[in-house]
Order: C-alpha cells, then sequence, then structure tokens
C-alpha cells in the first residue's frame, strides 16, 4: 500500500484511470464524497463487494482523513 | 480507516493499492468539488479572486509597490519560496522611499480562510469588521487568493463568480474563467 498525496490523486485519476473507493459509511458517502468515487465501507471490503473493481487498474482508498 | 481498507484490499488481491490518507476533509479544503446530496452552499471560493499580487520578503517596497498598483492592487501578499503566505504589504507601507526591503514593512502573519467555508457567515465578519478583503490560503498556508468583500457581496446576492477552481492534471488545481 502506497501513501498519496493529492497531487499523487490526481495523477492517477486522470493518467491511470484510477478506482477511487471511499471507504466511509453508506451515509456519509450519500451526503459527499470525491467525483466518480463508489462507495464500499470498510466493514464491507469482501470478494463479492470488491468484485466490482478492476483488479488491474490503480485502486485509491480515502475516508476522512486517515482516522 | 483508510489504511485499514488498504490492507484489506491487498490481502483480496488487489496489487496496486494507493492510500490518500489527508482524506475528503483535504480535499474539500482545496476547494475541489465534491458530489453527494448536500445542500449547495456559496463557498469562499466561489467569490476568491486570484490575481493579486505577490512578492518576495527580499524585494524592494519600490519595486512592489509599482507592481501592485500596475494590476490595480493597493496590497500585495508577501509569499516564501514555496508559495507560503508571511505576509501582507499595502498603504501606508508604500509612502517609504529608498532600499527598504518589504520584509521590514510587512504585516506579518496576516489572517487567513479557507476556501471550503461558508461565504455567507465569512462576509457578515467581515462587514461588521469593515475588512475589505481576507487572504485565502490552502490548510498548508499555500495561497490562492483573495476574497474581496465586495465580490463576495456580488456573489451572495446570486451574481455568479468571475472565475472557479478546477481541478487539474498533475497539480492541486487552477482557476478559470466561469463561461
Amino acid at each position: 500500500m502506497t501513501p498519496i498525496d493529492r497531487v499523487r490523486l490526481l495523477q492517477l485519476m486522470e493518467s491511470e484511470a484510477a478506482q477511487v473507493v471511499d471507504v466511509l459509511p453508506a451515509g456519509e458517502y450519500q451526503e459527499s464524497h470525491l467525483p466518480a468515487a463508489i462507495n464500499i465501507p470498510l466493514r464491507e471490503l469482501t470478494p463479492v463487494r470488491t468484485s466490482v473493481l478492476s483488479t488491474v487498474k490503480p485502486v485509491v482508498v480515502y475516508c476522512h482523513d486517515g482516522l | 480507516m483508510s489504511p485499514r481498507a488498504a490492507c484489506r484490499l491487498e490481502a483480496l488481491g488487489f496489487t496496486a493499492v494507493y492510500d490518500y490518507v489527508d482524506g475528503i476533509a483535504d480535499w474539500k479544503a482545496t476547494g475541489l468539488p465534491t458530489e453527494g446530496t448536500a445542500e449547495p452552499k456559496q463557498r469562499v471560493a466561489d467569490a476568491t479572486r486570484p490575481d493579486v499580487p505577490t512578492c518576495r520578503p527580499d524585494e524592494t517596497v519600490v519595486e512592489v509597490k509599482s507592481r501592485a498598483h500596475d494590476h490595480g492592487w493597493d496590497t500585495c501578499v508577501v509569499v516564501d519560496c514555496d508559495g507560503i503566505v508571511v505576509g501582507r504589504i499595502r498603504s501606508p507601507a508604500w509612502d517609504v522611499e529608498g532600499d527598504v526591503s518589504v520584509a521590514e514593512l510587512m504585516e506579518p502573519g496576516p489572517t487567513t480562510v479557507r476556501p471550503d467555508g461558508l461565504l455567507r457567515p465569512l462576509i457578515h465578519r467581515m462587514q461588521k469588521r469593515d475588512t475589505a478583503h481576507v487572504l485565502v490560503t490552502t490548510s498548508q498556508g499555500a495561497l490562492i487568493g483573495v476574497l474581496v468583500r465586495e465580490e463576495g457581496e456580488r456573489v451572495l446576492a446570486g451574481e455568479p463568480p468571475q472565475q472557479i477552481w478546477r481541478d487539474c492534471d498533475g497539480c492541486p488545481g487552477r482557476w478559470a474563467s466561469t463561461p
């Protein structure tokens, strides 16, 4: 796992079509999330839920502020 | 939370996993757009002007005064080599003569606000204190622009902002003119 900042995130989104995953609870995701992010809450990171993600493209996860 | 999520994804077989450690709080603090059902409200970024002149502390006041006035400003923001705000210089400092440096006359540590703050309460505070403008920076202190109170009042009255903050490839964002 590689920690990244906002600049690197924008690069990954633009040039490598990174998949952005919001791991916050669904209610918080519905209220506000990064453009095009999908929601898979931390507790739901199962093989079934993550099957929608490509294993070839980069995956970027985020929450509120890392805590 | 996100470090645990990243580890979980790696355990599930994903090989290129990144953790945006500063999260959505950092994204919003830079004024970048979000999606969702939260009620859209006017933010400081909606009325922030990016065209304020800047200078370095080691420049002379005479040079800086000329640059600021040429661009129609009575204020110049003092930044370090990383673009971090360290001060502000404005009247009556312009009246000095000779090779006086900006560092000697600048106002250090001016008040700054973040671009994702709500616009209306800030404009109300500026009206109460008769403040004409306030500097807008990232949470790390890098200059984004200046909120001019009159511009903020126009935006609150329903006029579209002149420029908006957009993301771009390889940088935190850039200003772009509205259509």
